[in-house]
């Protein structure tokens, strides 16, 4: 990781993060160096109790917030001014609540708007539309306003909203939120369905545990640990030091 | 627009009228709006023309005459202070039923009742004939300043939002004993206000982060790429120059 990827890896990391550390301007310090990398095509899971600091480092991928110390790399890309448009084309975030990520009057224009600020238009912006929309399973409703959709169905659309960039990675921030269990089914079967490097962002760690072969663990602002999600979820020092619990009666083996 | 709820001066249909492009409509409605008050006020023949001509606009889109004259009722404070003119203007006196009433301030109360009037009607026309989704587009297409249209379709989009914010609160603060009676109740509510203040603010900052995240650099994509053809523009456009037709005679006469 300390070298360059483009030198040592004929397919540069989708994403790699060495030595990242921020502090807000009030001077509280969420990043104390973050280091990790994640190949191209894997789904890794990044844990942490709530304060860990995993929402800012989630601003850093695109550069919404720009690091203190350290770098991060996209796909080879640093993220830095010079490279914000290519850098945002290519990390796909979304966000926690889908009312936050669906501003646009209906579902269509609203995954129109990440490719057509990329400079798409007329047919090839349609077809890039109807075919996310097609993988979150929404096609039908593409006419509808999003404030008329269930909330499962809504959070589908936001995935669409980034998958119609065609990013290098996407990154969820608690996905399973206020999901029922179908919902919460039907998206990880559209997330398991993708060929796109997953980080998914959260605190339920029985879907970090069906969807993820590999898990980050970030405390206090640093990678706690890193390993395959079934060892790290079965290590219960590790879990109570860093305020992680399993729902009762969960066995993760 | 498809499905959904539609606002309730939106009267679903499909009518020619319906089918016209917004934006020739809009312009329609204006250039209609000018030419009724630059009429002089005692040409009375000239606004009864007018009168016929929304009419027949009326029956062409299918709007039922109750439904239309229902949704004027916003003139109402309108009339009120028109009835006060005859009352209160100096100059000439006039006898009508027994009262002594300003001749200026008749003519003053008939100006403002029927321009008023036919303003309203008018609007109400275009209302009940075009999506407020469409309204905005067609606003965006008469190069209206991109910052209003957005704000306009963010208010769009996010009042049903709002809206349940407001009704969750006032349910959470009924649940909890509260009545407001009484000016005592004033302090609450207006916690109330600021809360919700707080919290659209809040949400405006995150769905800022969610457009910056898809490559938002402050102008919207325009993707409404289809443009009036010569005959729906003289399609929407005999509405007012059959007025002016009415119009210049009234002049001249």
């Amino acid at each position: 990781m300390t070298t360059d990827p483009l030198t040592t890896n004929p397919v540069p990391y989708s994403l790699e993060v060495s030595g990242l550390a921020f502090a807000y301007p009030d001077g509280h310090q969420a990043l104390f160096g973050v280091d990790f990398a994640l190949e191209r095509g894997e789904r890794v899971a990044l844990l942490g109790p709530n304060g860990a600091g995993k929402t800012t480092l989630v601003l850093h991928l695109n550069g919404i917030l720009t690091a203190g110390a350290g770098s991060v790399r996209v796909a080879g890309l640093p993220v830095d001014r010079a490279h914000m448009a290519e850098v945002r084309q290519r990390v796909g975030i979304v966000f926690q609540d889908p009312d936050d990520q669906l501003f646009m009057p209906t579902v269509r224009e609203d995954v129109a708007f990440g490719p057509a600020n990329a400079g798409l238009r007329g047919a090839e912006l349609e077809a890039r539309v109807t075919r996310a929309l097609e993988r979150v399973g929404m096609a039908e409703h593409a006419d509808r306003p999003p404030h008329h959709l269930s909330f499962g169905q809504r959070r589908r659309v936001a995935v669409a909203t980034v998958l119609a960039m065609e990013p290098e990675i996407l990154v969820l921030d608690e996905p399973s939120s206020n999901l029922d269990p179908a919902s919460r089914r039907e998206l990880a079967e559209i997330l398991t369905s993708l060929d796109v490097t997953v980080l998914m962002v959260t605190h339920d760690l029985p879907y970090a545990l069906e969807l993820c072969p590999r898990s980050l663990v970030l405390s206090g602002g640093t990678i706690v640990a890193d390993g395959p999600t079934p060892k790290l979820l079965a290590d219960e020092t590790l879990l109570h030091a860093h305020r992680l619990e399993l729902p009762f009666g969960f066995s993760p083996r | 627009m498809g499905s959904g709820h539609a606002h309730r001066l939106h009267l679903h249909g499909h009518s020619p009228v319906h089918r016209l492009p917004a934006h020739t409509k809009l312009v329609a409605v204006l250039a209609f709006v000018v030419v009724v008050v630059s009429t002089p006020r005692e040409a009375v023949w000239a606004f009864a023309g007018y009168a016929l001509l929304l009419a027949a606009v009326a029956r062409a889109a299918r709007v039922p005459a109750g439904f239309a004259l229902r949704r004027m009722a916003v003139e109402v404070p309108f009339v009120a202070f028109a009835l006060l003119l005859p009352f209160v203007a100096q100059g000439g006196r006039t006898e009508v039923l027994g009262m002594q009433l300003s001749v200026s301030g008749l003519w003053g109360a008939w100006n403002i009742l029927a321009k008023g009037t036919l303003g309203v009607g008018a609007s109400v026309l275009l209302a009940a004939t075009t999506e407020l989704r469409d309204l905005l587009l067609g606003l965006q297409r008469l190069r209206m300043p991109p910052m209003l249209v957005q704000i306009a379709s963010f208010m769009l989009r996010y009042g049903d939002v709002i809206a349940d914010e407001l009704a969750r609160m006032r349910i959470a603060r009924e649940s909890r004993g509260f009545r407001a009676r009484g000016p005592r109740a004033w302090g609450v509510l207006a916690r109330t206000a600021g809360a919700l203040f707080i919290r659209t603010y809040e949400r405006g900052e995150r769905v800022h982060l969610a457009m910056v995240s898809r490559g938002y650099t402050g102008a919207m994509p325009v993707l409404d790429g289809r443009a009036a053809t010569r005959a729906q523009w003289s399609a929407a456009l005999a509405l007012p120059v059959t007025a002016l037709a009415v119009c210049l005679p009234a002049w001249t006469l």
